[in-house]
This record gives structure tokens, C-alpha cells and sequence, in this order.
């Protein structure tokens, strides 16, 4: 790097005020950015793996986390949150970082296993106990007495798969793009409260009472059963649901600015390994890995998942298609108000 | 206050209690309820179980259940609340963002109250509407303009940099020969803005500037200027005019204005959170954290925090309420 | 007031400071708050007008402004008539507990806006304090008379009016409130004594020399409600078209990576925000005016 011109000098010592709080000393410090559902998993996991890393090489390192909305996340980091590695909920939006900033490469998703998803979920339902609105199925959910709590797919990449596993199902139903419009349309017609983001939603259900079905993550559904009310609600899980692939990379420029590739890569490296795999499992994530995955077989109900690139090829497609300004979802949208 | 009252009370003699009793009713619900439901829920003091008992709804539990379950574990919330050293982060960020916008809004809020109030000048009315912009714009906007002029696709990644070297003002390259803007040499020298602390600092700086000036210029204007006119007659300096003459008649809106600047600064969300990046122990205020608690599903801890923030709102009012008093006698001693 | 021959001085002020504190203040100013604002409308223009006029009369960001105005408006309204009642009888009446909640009408004003939001989401979600006893209600109402009402408040548009409620109410009050202990009774004892009814009164007397302070009052709350987002997000529904909010759909923009969206969204906001200032600054000037006359 040159010498800065003396002009920008003069312009720093004005700002000095505010930067003087701004410089840190660097150390094997990591940041991970990631979405809402994965709070509780990277609490454990981040544990687990300092205590790796300290009894593999020696060093320290400490790792700070950020959630939030996926794709306000997305923007943090396009906008210049310094993040190491990205842990979203959807390839897209790390591809949009790609897009704006070109921190990372554009093969990111095939430098690490399974599509760069080291663990996976899929969407299921979440009912009140004893199911009293006997919901088995997506056509359940377009009956007019159901009430039905998402999140808004335009701010929380959940909703986003969730939207996608309805129509998947209304296209393999009904065998038509119109169809399954119709379908969703109806779904949504019986979404009285659009969060924005998958925590909010799963608040509204269970701690506000609202609504008779939750569609959500299957990690954030266990987590609900688990951890707020044991005996209030049950799983059911549909005919079909979507692969989901919550997507991790490593923010090249970032790292290597700061001198953390190698530590941070370990740190994606690591989720794939026998302990990441357990703890994702543990925290009701899909592991990968197939001996995990039979350890923890009797946790995960079989299903018959479709792929984002099979049914709607790919992330790129769906959100121009499906979520961008004018999509599909913004048209139903508007036809459910007209 | 204390107005006398009427003589012969001109209303009807049955308006005056149903006046009082909807002015407490609605105080009672949108004002007192909230707030017992903060502290209520942080100590889990169980109100809606024990109404609905009290009440004989349906499902509810024959005998009243006890109002105070357990009121012992609510000081080990806060305990456990205090103990998380995220939580402790949070609280030293909200502090350090109210020592650091308050003294300089107090500042330049006091000289602009001067400059209006003391001198005429044209576009003083404009003036005065630009003060009161940041209280009436959303903000979330306020947070968008400090992404927008310092995030990376803002309007700092779009000033090149010149250096002076051989004797030629060049553009400033790094080693792979791109041109170098000011955001990208800010963040090569590890100078976050946005994201960062600063961010918040500046967010919060543009919310709460309007407080201080707005408290002093009504006072001010009320004042007019012949207290000091006369004392620079006995050749006062300008700084003696303002510390001996000035400050003490406005000591008190003064503090006023002060007391709003740092609630807001303490309890600013929107501004703040999009400019945050939400990076725990690091970037999140008090506020913010709260938000963060309660989508962990940490209900009683999120209250515990909000409690705290409620609290210091009450102590802002006790000594709100002890200035206005003071104001009053002071007005009519 | 000491001194009264000063006032017949030349309206130049002898005070000193006047290059100093302006041309500082209004420096800061300036790159505080102008700057920003600057670069806020700045970037909107990246978009050609015709793009900026497609972005700002999207047929859902036209019905967000319709929800952030209606909400807006009716909470204000709303306010008006219970902050007016809650001045009149702070100004006028003697009763247990005055000074508390004089005291305690500020509270808005202090507490955190998200903090708000939590509190009133729970206490009016239907498993809430006031919620809870809304629900019962509708339901009893329902299985009574064999109809289908709701009395929901949180997640609904009602949502949104009564965290607004809540925000605004300070601000008519505090208005108001002074007017009103400043009121002349004498002239309302003149008018009495005159052989006019209290509802004579009020209407001819009272109601005219505070109505620029009500709507003083009533423009600020507005103002401010208008911007609100902390509270507001927690106890909306947040549905398109019916309880989406105007910084709520700017948010989603900025999620969307469409900067130039949201800065047009903003910009029409920092419009409206501006003018209803002005209006109030309006209101205020021609206030004093009067009660200098």
C-alpha cells in the first residue's frame, strides 16, 4: 500500500474523534455471519471448536457471531461487515455477495462437500397438540379455517423454502405451473401475520398463540417442541417436502486481510467432521455425513424431498422468478388485495 | 399545576370525575400496564394466570395461583442477566454511546440556541425546521444515509484517492494496481465506520441532535437578550456573559434537554440496528440485545435487560419531574 | 423586564458570538445531518424520475403509505381527544395521584422503542394481560349472539394504532397542557357571570385558544408516528397490503440489496417529514402571534 496523501491526513485527524474507537488489534479473531434458526447450533459448535483448534495447533482464536434475516445479512456483508466465513440460509444470498462485492470466487459452492451445505433441514408443520385441525398434508393448509404462521419470503430465506416446498408440492399434484400458483395463492390467502424472519414467526406461534400451523424449519419446529413447550405441539411432517441447504463459505479478501484464511477455513473444514456433524444433529440439523446420519436416523422422519436445482433450477431462477420485485410472490401478493 | 380552582365550577358537576376517570383509564392501559408487564414478566410474575383465576374463566385453575411463584428467582435473572458478559458488553456500549453523542449534541444544541435566539438573521425559521428533522424522519432512514455514505457501496467506495509522489498528484493504486477509495484504505487500515461502533455513535448523534436545541430555544426566546445586552454594557466578556449570565437562567432546560438527549441515546433501536451488523458482545446495544434475547427465546432475561432500560426511563422522569419542579418555584419565588 | 430602554435599540444584536456559534453549529450540522440527508436524495437520483415514480407508486408501497398514514392519522386523532382530556384534567382538577401521573405521561417519550414493542405485544397478544381478557370476550360475544367478531389487537392493524397511541400521546399532552393552566379564567368567569352556559364556554372561549396548541400537539405526534419502526414491528402483523409499514418495507428493500428502492422510499418520507415540520412550525408562529395580539 502507498503513502496516503497528506490531504487525507488532515481529513482522518478531523474524523479521529469518531476512529480512535474504531482500531482493534487483530488476532485469530473470526467472524462468522449467519441467519436466525442457527443460533443455539453455532453456540455449541463454536465452543467445540476452539477447544479443537487450542489442542490441535496451540492458538487461540475466538469467534464472534452475528444472526439476523438472511438476506439483511447478505447486505451487511455486501455493505462491508467484515465477515470471515457466511453461514446463510440459502445459496442465493451468498451469491449476491459474490455478485456485489467479488470477495469470494463464483465456484464457491463446489469448494466444499455436498454443495458447500454441511448439514440440511427440510420444512415441516407445526400444529397444536392433538392436532385439531387435522393437518396431514400441504392441501390441508389450503382449506379456508386454517390459519397458517410463516415468515415474509421476501426478508427471511425460511419463508423463501418454505414457498418453495408448497408449490413443489401443488407442481407435483396438479402437474401445472398455473395449478400450482393457484395452490400457493391459497396457502398464502390464510397467512394472517408475515414476520420477518423465521424467529419471529415461530415466537408468534408459540408464544402468542396464533394460528393453527407453523411452517418452519424442521430444526426450528424440534427446537420449539423441545425447548419451549414439551407436550403443546406436534410434528407432522408432509408427503413432500425440499431439500433445504443452508449454504457456509469462506469470505476470501476478508480472511486473507485479516489473516485468518487458515483458521477460518478449519472453522468450515471442522462442521463436516464426526463431532460438527454431531452437533449439528444435536441441534436438529440433517448431518451429511452417513454414519451421523444413521446414528441420529431415528430423530428424522424419511421424506420425499425435491431439490431447488431439479424443481426450479436453481437458487438464480427461483429468486428472479419467485421473489424478486414484481415476482411471482409479490403478484399473488397484490391479486389476495386486489 | 395547582391552578386554583374555579370559584363556581362552570362544567356540569358530574364531567370532572368522568373526565378523571377516563384520563386514568387510559393511562392505566396503554401507560401503566405495559409497564407492570415488563417487570412482571422479567420477575415471572404470573398476572394472567392469576387474573383469569381471580376472573373464574374457563381452564382456569380453581384456586388462585400464587401472584408471586417465584419472585425469588427473579433477582437471580438479573443476576444470571448481569452475569452474561454480553449482556455487560451491551450495557458498556449504551453507555459509551450516551458519553460520547451526549456532551457533543449539548454542545453545538447550545450554540445553535444561542445563534437563533440572540441574533436575526435570514432563514431562521428554516433553520430551525432543519433542527427538527431528524425527530420527525423514520429512523430506519437514518441508519440508511450512514450505509449509504460509508458502506461499501456508498458513496466513499466512489472517491478515488491522489497520492503525491515524483513531483505529480497521481491516483493512489494498491499492489494490484486498482485505484484505491477512501472506504477501501479506511477498511485497509482497519477503520471500520459502519458496522462497527462509530456507526452507532453517528446513528445515534443524528437521532438525538434535535433534543438539546429544541429544549433551549423556547426558553431563549422567552428570555430575550436584555440580561445580557446589560452586562456586556459592563463590559462583560463573551464568555463571561454566557457562564454568569446565560447558563444560569438555562441551567435547568439545559439539564432537560440533556436528560432527553441520553433516553433516546440509551433506547435508540432502528438507526441503530441497521447500521449494527449485529455482532455480538461487539456491536449490539442495549436495545439491540434485547431484540437478540428474545429471539432466543430468553424471554425472561430480554425483560430483565428491558426492565433495566425501563428503569433508568423512570429515573429520567423522577428528576424530569424534580426539575420542573424546581423551574416552577423558582418562577414563582 | 429590567432595562426597557434596550428594547428600543436597533434590531442588530451587540451579543457576541454570533459568526462563531452559527458558523459552527451549523457546520456540524451540516455534516451531521445535511451531508446524510444529501446523500440519501443523491442516491435516489441514480434512478431516472420515471424509475423513481415506478418504485414510490408500487401498488404495495402505495398501500404501505396508506398504512403508515391511516394508522398514523387515526392514533393521532385518537390521542387528540384522550390527550386533551388528560391536560384538561391535569391543568384543571386536584385529584390523588396528580403529580404521578403528570410524571408518568412521559414515559413514552423515555422508554425504548423496542422495548415498548415487546411490552405491548405482550400484553395484548391473546395470551396476554389485556389480550387475553379481549379473546374471552369476542369469544363469549361470539357464542352468544351467534356472531363472528374479533377484538384482537396485537398482530392486526389495531396493532399498529395502539403502539402509535402510545408513542404519540406525550406530545399532545405536553402541548396542550401549558395552554390551558395559561388559560384567562377570568374571562371565562366574565362570560359566565354574562349569562353564557359552560357549553357556550367552551366552544367560544376555551376551544379556540387552544386549538393551534391541539394541533400542534397532533403534528408532532404525527411526525413522530409516522417514523416509528422499533414498536411497531414487534406488535404488527406485518401482512402486505394490510399492515405493512413505510420503514418496514424500506428495510426490506435494503434486504433485497435494492439501495435504490429504499433511498426513493426514503426520500418520499424525508418529503412528508419536511413538510409536516414546516406546518407545525406554521402552527406554532402563528400560536404566538395570537397570543401576543
Amino acid at each position: 500500500m502507498n503513502k496516503p496523501g497528506s490531504s487525507i491526513k488532515s481529513i482522518l485527524a478531523a474524523a479521529g474523534l469518531l476512529l480512535a474507537f474504531a482500531a482493534q488489534a487483530a488476532s485469530y479473531e473470526i467472524l462468522n455471519v449467519s441467519y436466525d434458526p442457527t443460533r443455539e447450533l453455532y453456540k455449541e459448535y463454536n465452543a467445540a471448536f476452539v477447544k479443537y483448534y487450542k489442542a490441535k495447533t496451540g492458538d487461540d482464536v475466538n469467534i464472534k457471531q452475528s444472526h439476523g434475516g438472511s438476506g439483511g445479512q447478505a447486505r451487511a456483508v455486501i455493505d462491508g461487515l467484515e465477515a470471515d466465513v457466511v453461514t446463510l440460509a440459502l445459496a442465493y444470498d451468498i451469491d449476491a455477495i459474490v455478485e456485489k462485492t467479488h470477495r469470494l470466487p463464483e465456484n464457491w459452492q463446489t469448494r466444499l462437500k455436498h454443495n458447500s451445505a454441511p448439514y440440511t433441514s427440510t420444512i415441516v408443520f407445526l400444529v397444536r397438540k392433538g392436532n385439531p385441525k387435522k393437518i396431514r398434508d400441504w392441501d390441508d393448509l389450503a382449506k379456508s379455517d386454517v390459519k397458517i404462521i410463516t415468515p415474509n419470503p421476501k426478508t427471511s430465506g425460511g419463508a423463501r423454502w418454505n414457498y418453495l416446498a408448497a408449490w413443489a408440492y401443488g407442481l407435483e399434484k396438479f402437474g401445472s405451473e398455473e395449478k400450482a400458483r393457484d395452490f400457493v395463492k391459497q396457502i398464502f390467502k390464510n397467512v394472517p401475520v408475515l414476520d420477518s424472519g423465521a424467529r419471529g414467526s415461530t415466537n408468534t406461534f408459540v408464544q402468542r398463540g396464533l394460528g393453527d400451523v407453523l411452517l418452519a424449519w424442521e430444526n426450528e419446529a424440534f427446537l420449539s417442541i423441545n425447548e419451549l413447550g414439551k407436550g403443546k405441539f406436534e410434528i407432522v411432517v408432509p408427503s413432500l417436502s425440499i431439500l433445504a441447504e443452508p449454504t457456509v463459505a469462506l469470505v476470501d479478501d476478508v480472511a486473507k486481510k485479516k489473516g485468518t484464511t487458515k483458521v477460518a477455513q478449519e472453522y468450515l473444514d471442522y462442521l463436516y467432521s464426526r463431532e460438527g456433524q454431531r452437533i449439528a444433529a444435536r441441534n436438529y440439523y440433517r448431518p451429511t455425513d452417513p454414519d451421523v446420519a444413521r446414528e441420529f436416523a431415528k430423530q428424522f422422519t424419511k421424506v420425499k424431498l425435491v431439490t431447488i436445482d431439479k424443481a426450479f433450477g436453481g437458487w438464480k431462477k427461483a429468486q428472479t422468478t419467485h421473489f424478486s420485485d414484481g415476482g411471482i410472490f409479490d403478484k399473488i401478493q397484490s391479486e389476495l388485495h386486489q | 399545576m395547582n391552578a386554583p380552582a374555579l370559584k363556581n365550577c362552570l362544567e356540569p358537576r358530574w364531567l370532572r370525575p368522568l373526565l378523571i376517570a377516563v384520563a386514568l383509564l387510559f393511562l392505566v392501559v396503554f401507560i401503566l400496564l405495559p409497564l407492570v408487564t415488563i417487570f412482571s414478566q422479567a420477575l415471572d410474575v404470573n398476572l394472567q394466570d392469576y387474573l383469569a383465576a381471580a376472573l373464574g374463566y374457563e381452564g382456569a385453575t380453581p384456586e388462585l395461583p400464587p401472584l408471586f411463584a417465584s419472585l425469588g428467582d427473579g433477582a437471580s435473572v438479573y443476576r444470571a442477566a448481569l452475569d452474561d458478559a454480553e449482556v455487560r458488553a451491551a450495557i458498556r456500549l449504551s453507555l459509551f454511546t450516551v458519553l460520547f453523542c451526549v456532551p457533543l449534541n449539548t454542545f453545538f444544541g447550545v450554540m445553535l440556541a444561542w445563534a437563533i435566539t440572540k441574533f436575526d438573521f435570514r432563514g431562521k425559521n428554516l433553520l430551525i425546521s432543519l433542527i427538527e428533522l431528524p425527530f420527525a424522519i423514520s429512523p430506519v432512514i437514518a441508519g440508511l444515509i450512514f450505509i449509504l455514505i460509508f458502506g461499501a457501496s456508498g458513496w466513499l467506495n466512489m472517491v478515488d484517492l491522489y497520492t503525491f509522489a515524483d513531483g505529480r498528484i497521481t491516483k493512489l493504486l494498491d499492489a494490484d494496481g486498482n485505484t484505491v477509495t477512501l472506504y477501501k484504505w479506511l477498511m485497509a487500515h482497519d477503520l471500520k465506520i459502519v458496522f462497527a461502533v462509530p456507526g452507532i455513535f453517528l446513528a445515534t448523534l443524528f437521532v438525538t441532535f434535535p433534543f438539546v436545541a429544541r429544549e433551549l430555544i423556547p426558553l431563549m426566546q422567552e428570555m430575550g437578550k436584555d440580561d445580557e445586552e446589560a452586562a456586556l454594557t459592563l463590559g462583560a466578556s463573551g464568555w463571561q456573559l454566557f457562564f454568569k449570565v446565560t447558563l444560569p437562567n438555562i441551567k435547568w432546560g439545559l439539564l432537560y434537554g440533556v436528560i432527553l438527549t441520553s433516553a433516546r441515546a440509551i433506547g435508540e433501536f432502528g438507526a441503530v440496528a441497521v447500521v449494527s451488523g449485529n455482532v455480538r458482545g461487539e456491536t449490539t446495544t442495549m436495545p439491540l440485545y434485547i431484540e437478540i434475547l428474545y429471539g432466543e427465546y430468553q424471554f425472561a432475561t430480554a425483560f430483565a435487560v428491558a426492565s433495566l432500560l425501563t428503569l433508568i426511563a423512570l429515573v429520567t422522569l423522577v428528576v424530569k419531574a424534580a426539575i420542573e419542579y424546581v423551574l416552577k418555584k423558582q418562577r414563582t419565588g | 423586564m429590567p432595562n426597557g430602554t434596550f428594547r428600543l435599540r436597533r434590531n442588530r444584536s451587540q451579543l457576541p458570538g454570533f459568526g462563531l456559534t452559527l458558523g459552527l453549529s451549523v457546520a456540524y450540522m451540516s455534516l451531521l445531518i445535511l451531508v446524510p440527508l444529501g446523500a440519501l436524495v443523491l442516491f435516489s437520483m441514480n434512478l431516472s424520475p420515471r424509475e423513481f415514480w415506478r418504485v414510490v407508486s408500487d401498488s404495495r408501497v402505495l398501500a404501505a403509505f396508506r398504512v403508515s398514514f391511516g394508522s398514523t392519522f387515526l392514533a393521532a386523532t385518537i390521542d387528540m381527544f384522550f390527550g386533551f382530556v388528560i391536560a384538561w384534567v391535569l391543568a384543571r382538577y386536584r385529584f390523588f395521584g396528580k403529580r404521578l401521573v403528570d410524571a408518568i405521561i412521559d414515559l413514552p417519550f423515555a422508554i425504548p422503542t423496542a422495548v415498548t414493542g415487546i411490552a405491548l405485544a405482550t400484553l395484548f397478544s391473546p395470551k396476554g394481560l389485556v389480550g387475553g381478557q379481549l379473546a374471552a370476550l369476542s369469544a363469549w360475544i361470539n357464542a352468544r349472539f351467534g356472531v363472528n367478531v374479533s377484538l384482537d389487537i396485537a398482530f392486526s392493524g389495531t396493532g399498529i394504532v395502539a403502539a402509535l397511541m402510545f408513542i404519540g400521546i406525550p406530545f399532545i399532552v405536553r402541548t396542550v397542557q401549558p395552554v390551558l393552566e395559561e388559560l384567562d379564567k377570568e374571562v371565562e368567569e366574565a362570560a359566565s357571570s354574562l349569562g353564557a352556559n359552560f357549553h357556550q364556554i367552551f366552544l367560544r372561549v376555551i376551544f379556540p385558544s387552544i386549538l393551534p396548541a391541539l394541533l400542534t400537539g397532533f403534528a408532532l405526534a404525527f411526525a413522530r408516528g409516522l417514523g416509528e419502526y422499533g414498536s411497531v414491528i414487534f406488535i404488527s402483523s406485518n401482512a402486505p397490503y394490510e399492515s405493512e409499514i413505510v420503514p418496514l418495507l424500506i428495510v426490506m428493500k435494503l434486504g433485497e440489496f435494492n439501495y435504490e428502492g429504499a433511498s426513493a422510499i426514503g426520500v418520499s418520507m424525508l418529503a412528508c417529514s419536511f413538510l409536516l415540520l414546516l406546518a407545525i412550525n406554521f402552527l406554532q408562529a402563528f400560536a404566538r402571534n395570537r397570543r401576543k395580539a
